[in-house]
């Protein structure tokens, strides 16, 4: 399984009725990707009996031709006989309930085309596969505030490492958005990257701190450019600017 | 955390290191609680410098970003140059001519050897070595003088463009790096590893010194010759091939040990990779434009995009937020330096001042570019 899929399908945990609807179409894709499979083996197995059949009955009429005339119907049928079990067979042996879930068909996500909606008004919550090309980033994740937690937790452990946290000020949709960017540094390529919308009048997430040691200081420049409430977080003092400040210069209507 | 000594509270004090101490290059202070000669604490105090970039950047333009770039990390300006811009490109759907790949790949080698040869001298004389420093800088300088001659500055270099680079290289530029390539290759085994790698007071100063594991890089989100240093191969020219690096053979160094001596060594392979790739980039560079056309007003659609390169010191990163106009709605700026440093705290604890300090110079801190 890719890691795409895996990190995609450990992080529809948080999403339990995108992960039933995905399921469902997953299982049906999954369907019609047997049948189609199953179709073409029996035509291709098919094709090849007859094909097999017609030469054995040309050959047979030729040594027919050479020898005494015989009847050529009898060898004819076992050939198509056995043609036919074997064919049963095979596609016996294709159409057997698997136990394990079988390799994803194809991966339908992949040619998905790159959509922009996060100046579009409300996105519902959930887990989008994006184009790596276009965007950089493999799973946009838009989730609830109180399940940033949960999403690192899966993400950590899955292997995952925190690039940054920051915030973007939306000021005409009166929301602030978090943005928390993993990758994994263990040979394979994936990047995640995690959203949560807030108010503006009260911007307030819990800390990933505790999970992400990383994120500490993280945080701490996000409250300090964006005001941000990190609840949690252990030492939520300036980082970057004076220890004395009281602004947030991030923000769209800041003036020094 | 269990104390090397036991003491009674009174016997700690607050020492502090820095804003202004050579040790940590830059204007960077950490404030140490000390038990004699032992960290109990040590927190970073960051922000001397912070000049708000990201602001900065909603400002203007995007092409209007582009001096910021070389002010975030003056020792490798190339990578944050080409950072930015491939965030940029990707925004706004710009293919960059071959031509200009090679030339980008080549300046920002050069610019990766110099650094090293900075973070090299710099990192020996913290250890006490005062000569090592002088050889580098005289490599060093070569350097600057070929990088100058195609980007018309010493250190900051504003040398990329969207879609290209400002400048053609010329012969001068290729043989001058081809000789440098030669006299460089040629020096690293006596100026550099007789005379500094292999030296007892160096080992001892470095061997198991600062250990730095893997898991805690991976916590931190670490990156660079910092995680090489713990085992982990992983550099994004390979990892997430960008530019012309899939053409290009070369090896990421990795050295399993995770201490203060693994990631003076992964620097010391990563020179010997770059001149190998600067090698092949100019045997292979192709003929063609050196700029794609691009209009003079970029206005990419409203998409949020990420990029990263690996610069000197790590991952560098740009979120570029777009809203359709004719700047960056908003740029984050991942810094490598930033995360590299937020470990410092954990490692150096129970450690003697003087190693500390080893294992600060082996972080390879930029402050520029960890203030922002």
């Amino acid at each position: 399984m890719s890691i795409l899929r895996e990190t995609k399908w450990a992080l529809l945990e948080l999403f339990p009725e995108q992960k039933a609807t995905e399921g469902e179409a997953e299982k049906a894709a999954r369907e019609k990707h047997r049948a189609d499979a199953r179709a073409k083996i029996e035509a291709e197995i098919k094709a090849k009996a007859e094909a097999e059949a017609k030469a054995k009955a040309k050959s047979e009429a030729k040594e027919g031709e050479a020898a005494a005339p015989k009847k050529p119907s009898p060898t004819e049928e076992t050939a198509a006989e056995s043609a036919a079990i074997d064919l049963a067979a095979k596609v016996k042996s294709q159409a057997a309930p698997q136990p394990a879930p079988p390799e994803e068909p194809e991966e339908p996500e992949s040619d998905e085309p790159p959509v922009s909606l996060e100046h579009e008004g409300p996105r519902p919550f959930g887990v989008m596969v994006r184009s790596y090309a276009a965007r950089g980033y493999h799973l946009d994740v838009f989730c609830a505030p109180d399940q940033v937690v949960a999403a690192a937790e899966l993400l950590d452990g899955a292997g995952f490492s925190l690039e940054a946290v920051t915030g973007v000020d939306w000021i005409k949709e009166e929301q602030m958005e978090v943005v928390y960017d993993y990758t994994i540094t263990a040979g394979r390529l994936c990047r995640v990257a995690v959203r949560t919308r807030i108010p503006r009048s009260a911007p307030e997430v819990p800390t990933i701190s505790h999970i992400c040691p990383g994120a500490n200081w993280h945080e701490r420049e996000t409250h300090d450019f964006f005001g941000i409430k990190f609840t949690g977080h252990p030492y939520l003092v300036p980082i970057l600017l004076p220890e004395d400040a009281d602004f947030h210069p991030l923000l769209k209507d800041f003036t020094p | 955390m269990t104390l090397p000594i036991q003491c009674t509270p009174d016997e700690i004090f607050i020492l502090n290191l820095g804003p202004q101490h050579p040790a940590t290059h830059g204007v960077l202070r950490v404030k140490l609680t000390m038990d004699g000669e032992y960290i109990v604490e040590a927190e970073p105090v960051l922000g001397y410098i912070h000049r708000m970039h990201e602001k900065m950047a909603e400002n203007g333009t995007f092409a209007q970003f582009m001096p910021n770039t070389p002010r975030l990390d003056y020792l490798s300006a190339l990578s944050f140059n080409q950072g930015y811009c491939m965030a940029v490109e990707r925004a706004a759907g710009i293919e960059v001519p071959e031509r200009a790949e090679y030339i980008r790949t080549i300046t920002v080698e050069l610019n990766r050897i110099s650094s090293h040869l900075l973070w090299y001298g710099a990192f020996v004389m913290d250890l006490g070595g005062f000569t090592p420093l002088l050889y580098a800088f005289d490599d060093r300088e070569q350097i600057l003088d070929l990088l100058e001659h195609v980007t018309g500055s010493r250190l900051t270099y504003c040398y990329y463009r969207f879609g290209g680079v400002y400048n053609d290289i010329d012969d001068d530029f290729v043989t001058g790096t081809r000789a440098f390539v030669k006299r460089l290759r040629s020096r690293l085994p006596i100026q550099y590893r007789d005379l500094v790698t292999g030296n007892i007071i160096l080992i001892k100063r470095l061997k198991d010194i600062g250990f730095i594991s893997a898991e805690t890089c991976r916590k931190y989100g670490a990156t660079g010759p910092v995680l090489r240093g713990s085992g982990v191969e992983y550099d994004v020219r390979k990892h997430e091939p960008y530019s012309i690096y899939p053409e290009l053979d070369f090896d990421i160094p990795h050295y399993p040990e995770g201490d203060c001596m693994a990631r003076y060594m992964v620097r010391m392979d990563e020179i010997e990779q770059s001149l190998r790739i600067i090698e092949q980039a100019l045997d292979k560079l192709p003929d063609g434009p050196y700029q794609a056309k691009v209009p003079k007003t970029l206005k990419p659609p409203a998409v949020d995009v990420y990029s990263a390169v690996e610069a000197s010191k790590g991952s560098f990163g740009c979120r570029l937020v777009c809203d359709g106009d004719k700047g960056p709605y908003r740029l984050k700026l991942r810094s490598p330096s930033f995360s590299n440093l937020s470990l410092f705290g954990e490692v150096s604890e129970g450690l003697l001042l003087a190693d500390a300090l080893a294992v600060m110079g082996s972080l390879d801190l930029v402050i520029p570019e960890i203030d922002r």
